[in-house]
C-alpha cells in the first residue's frame, strides 16, 4: 500500500487522525481515546500489522507522546502511531491483548514515565524497586544521589 | 522487583492447592547474569514464571540523553556485551543516516567482517554455556578454544577483547592491524576443521537431543506476537533476518542463507545458531580478500548535530533485531533515545514457552533463548 492509501484507510478508522510524512515512515497522530479501536483494526483488518517492534514514550516537557512502531511480517511496511498524553495524568488503553510483547514494554513505560495503561493485566514495576519514587526518564526528574547530568 | 519480605513469605508458604514458589536467581549458575525468576510450581510442573529485572539496570537510555552523538556509542557496548560491536554499528548507522555521512568502502567491509566474527564468538560462548547448563562440561572448552582466536583478533585490531568501541560515526577509529587478514584466515581454517567436533559432541549426542527435542515449543504466530527476533524466531519459521530484509553496509553484496527451522523447540534454536556460524564464515570468506584500499573513516564535522526529527535504525545482533530510536531536537545530544533490545522481547516469551513443562526442562528452554541480562535491563 502506498502512503496515500494508508492515509485514506486510516481516515476511515480514525477521522481525527493527523499525518506526518517527513520521517522515514508515515507518522499518524491520534487521540488517546481513539487509539485502541484503531490498533485493533490495524491488527485484524486488511493491513494485518502483526509485529509491534518498538513501543516507547517521549517526554516533550509540555506533554508525553506514546510511540508505537508497527510492521507486518507479510508485506513489511512500517508505520508509526502516536498519541499525545496529558503530562499530569497520562492514561491510555493497553494494547497487550493485541500484541503480547506490549505487556513488558508497557510495564517499562509505566515505571519510567508514569503512564497508566487501563485494562493492563499486571501493571507493576518491572525494572525499578517497588518503593522507587518518581519517573526517571521524564525530563524534570532529579536524583541527588545518583547524578546522571554531566 | 520483589522486596525482601515478599521473597521470604513466598518461599516459606505453600499455596492452597499445593503450589510452591521458588526463586531462581539472581545468583543462579544457569542464568548467566543477575536474572531473577519467580517460578510457581505445582509438583514438578511449572505453572507460571515471573521475571524480576533491574539488578543490573544502569539507566543507559537516560545516560545517553546527556552524551553527544560521538560519545553515546560507547555506552552501548555495555548492553549486549557479546555483540558489542554490532550495537556500536547500529548507533553509528543511525548518526550516519541522520546526517547523511558517506562511509568509505574499506570501513564498511571491515565493519561487516568484525560483526560476523562477533556473531560467531557470541554463538560459541552460548554453545559452550548452554551445553554446560545441560550437564555436558566438555563442549565449553571446545567452544572457548575457537572463541579465544576471535578475541585475539579483536584485541589486535580494536584494542579490546569484549567491549570493542572500534566504530565511530563515519567509519572506524583507526585502521586494521597489518596481520588482520592473515589471522582471520587462520581462524577460518581452524574453525572449519573443528566445527564437526561440535556435531559429534553435542548435536548427535543422544542425551542432548532427548533433553531439547520437543522442549519449549514456540509457534510462529506466538513468536511474532511476543516480538521475538533472531535465532529464537527463525527456529519457529519466522523470517526476520535484518541482514536480508533491510540490508545495511555490504550485506546486499554477499551471498548467505537465512537459516530457518520450523520445529520451534529448543533443539531447533540450537541448530539455527550452529548453522548461522557457518553462514557467518561464508560471509567472511567472501569479504576478507576483497577489503578495498583507501580511507578507513569518512569526513565528518567535529561537532555532530542531528537534524530535528525522529530516526530509527536496526541491525541484526547475535540475539536478534537491535533497534535504536532517537528523537532529536537539533542539538548535540539526543532528546530521547530508546534501545529496542532483542533480549527483552525474547524474555517476555519465556513464561509462555515454559509454562506447563517440567522444571528440569526450564534450563533447556531458557538456555536456548540466549538471554544476556545487561541487554535486557539496559
Amino acid at each position: 500500500m502506498t502512503n496515500e492509501e494508508i492515509k485514506e484507510y486510516i481516515s476511515t478508522l480514525a477521522p481525527a487522525a493527523t499525518f506526518d510524512e517527513t520521517g522515514e515512515w508515515l507518522n499518524i497522530l491520534v487521540e488517546p481515546t481513539a487509539l485502541k479501536p484503531l490498533m485493533s483494526a490495524l491488527r485484524t483488518g486488511k493491513m494485518q500489522m502483526n509485529y509491534l517492534f518498538c513501543l516507547t514514550c517521549v517526554d516533550f516537557k509540555t506533554h508525553l507522546t506514546m510511540v508505537y512502531h508497527l510492521s507486518a511480517t507479510t508485506h513489511r511496511q512500517s508505520i508509526v502511531i502516536k498519541a499525545n498524553l496529558n503530562r499530569d495524568a497520562p492514561v491510555i488503553e493497553t494494547v497487550c491483548d493485541i500484541w503480547r510483547t506490549a505487556e513488558f514494554l508497557e510495564r517499562e513505560v509505566f515505571e519510567m514515565f508514569g503512564v497508566n495503561f487501563t485494562n493492563h493485566p499486571d501493571l507493576r514495576k518491572l525494572i525499578l524497586e517497588d518503593d522507587f519514587k518518581g519517573f526517571p526518564l521524564r525530563k524534570d526528574f532529579e536524583d541527588p544521589i545518583n547524578m546522571i547530568k554531566l | 522487583m520483589y522486596n525482601q519480605t515478599e521473597i521470604l513469605k513466598d518461599t516459606s508458604e505453600l499455596g492452597a492447592d499445593g503450589e510452591l514458589v521458588i526463586n531462581m536467581g539472581p545468583q543462579h549458575p544457569a542464568t548467566h547474569g543477575v536474572l531473577h525468576l519467580v517460578v510457581t510450581l505445582n509438583g514438578e510442573t511449572i505453572k507460571k514464571i515471573e521475571p524480576h529485572l533491574g539488578y543490573i539496570h544502569r539507566s543507559i537510555e537516560k545516560m545517553c540523553e546527556s552524551l553527544t552523538y560521538r560519545q553515546f556509542i560507547y555506552v552501548t557496548s555495555r548492553m549486549d556485551y557479546l555483540s558489542s560491536h554490532i550495537n556500536n554499528l547500529g548507533c553509528a548507522l543511525l548518526v550516519e543516516k541522520g546526517m547523511a555521512i558517506e562511509v568509505p568502502d574499506r570501513a564498511k567491509y571491515v565493519r561487516v567482517i568484525l560483526s560476523e566474527l562477533t556473531r560467531i564468538a557470541s554463538h560459541e560462548l552460548w554453545l559452550g554455556a548452554m551445553a554446560m547448563d545441560l550437564g555436558a562440561f566438555t563442549p565449553f572448552f571446545y567452544a572457548f578454544r575457537e572463541r579465544e582466536m576471535i578475541t585475539d583478533i579483536m584485541e589486535d585490531t580494536c584494542g579490546a577483547r569484549l567491549t570493542m568501541n572500534y566504530i565511530v560515526p563515519g567509519g572506524l577509529m583507526y585502521d586494521i592491524h597489518p596481520d588482520f587478514q592473515k589471522k582471520v584466515k587462520a581462524f577460518i581454517t581452524q574453525f572449519k576443521s573443528k566445527v564437526t567436533e561440535y556435531e559429534d559432541l553435542v548435536t548427535n549426542n543422544v542425551i542432548f537431543q532427548s533433553r531439547t527435542k520437543g522442549v519449549g515449543i514456540l509457534t510462529a504466530e506466538d513468536a511474532i506476537s511476543y516480538g521475538c527476533t533472531g535465532p529464537v524466531a527463525r527456529a519457529s519459521g519466522v523470517s526476520c533476518d535484518i541482514r536480508k530484509l533491510y540490508p545495511y553496509e555490504v550485506y546486499d553484496k554477499v551471498e548467505f542463507d537465512e537459516v530457518l527451522e520450523t520445529a520451534g523447540d529448543s533443539f531447533a534454536r540450537y541448530i539455527v545458531r550452529v548453522k548461522e556460524m557457518n553462514q557467518s564464515i561464508r560471509i567472511i570468506e567472501q569479504l576478507i580478500d576483497n577489503i578495498p584500499e583507501g580511507d578507513f573513516v569518512g569526513k565528518t564535522k567535529n561537532v555532530l548535530k542531528l537534524p530535528k526529527g525522529e530516526f530509527y535504525t536496526r541491525v541484526e545482533t547475535a540475539r536478534g533485531e537491535f533497534g535504536v530510536f532517537v528523537v532529536s531536537e537539533g542539538g548535540t545530544t539526543p532528546h530521547r533515545i530508546k534501545f529496542r533490545s532483542p533480549g527483552f522481547s525474547n524474555l517476555s516469551a519465556l513464561n509462555h514457552i515454559a509454562a506447563g513443562s517440567k522444571i528440569g526442562d526450564l534450563m533447556a528452554s531458557m538456555g536456548t533463548l540466549d538471554l544476556v541480562i545487561p541487554d535486557i535491563d539496559r
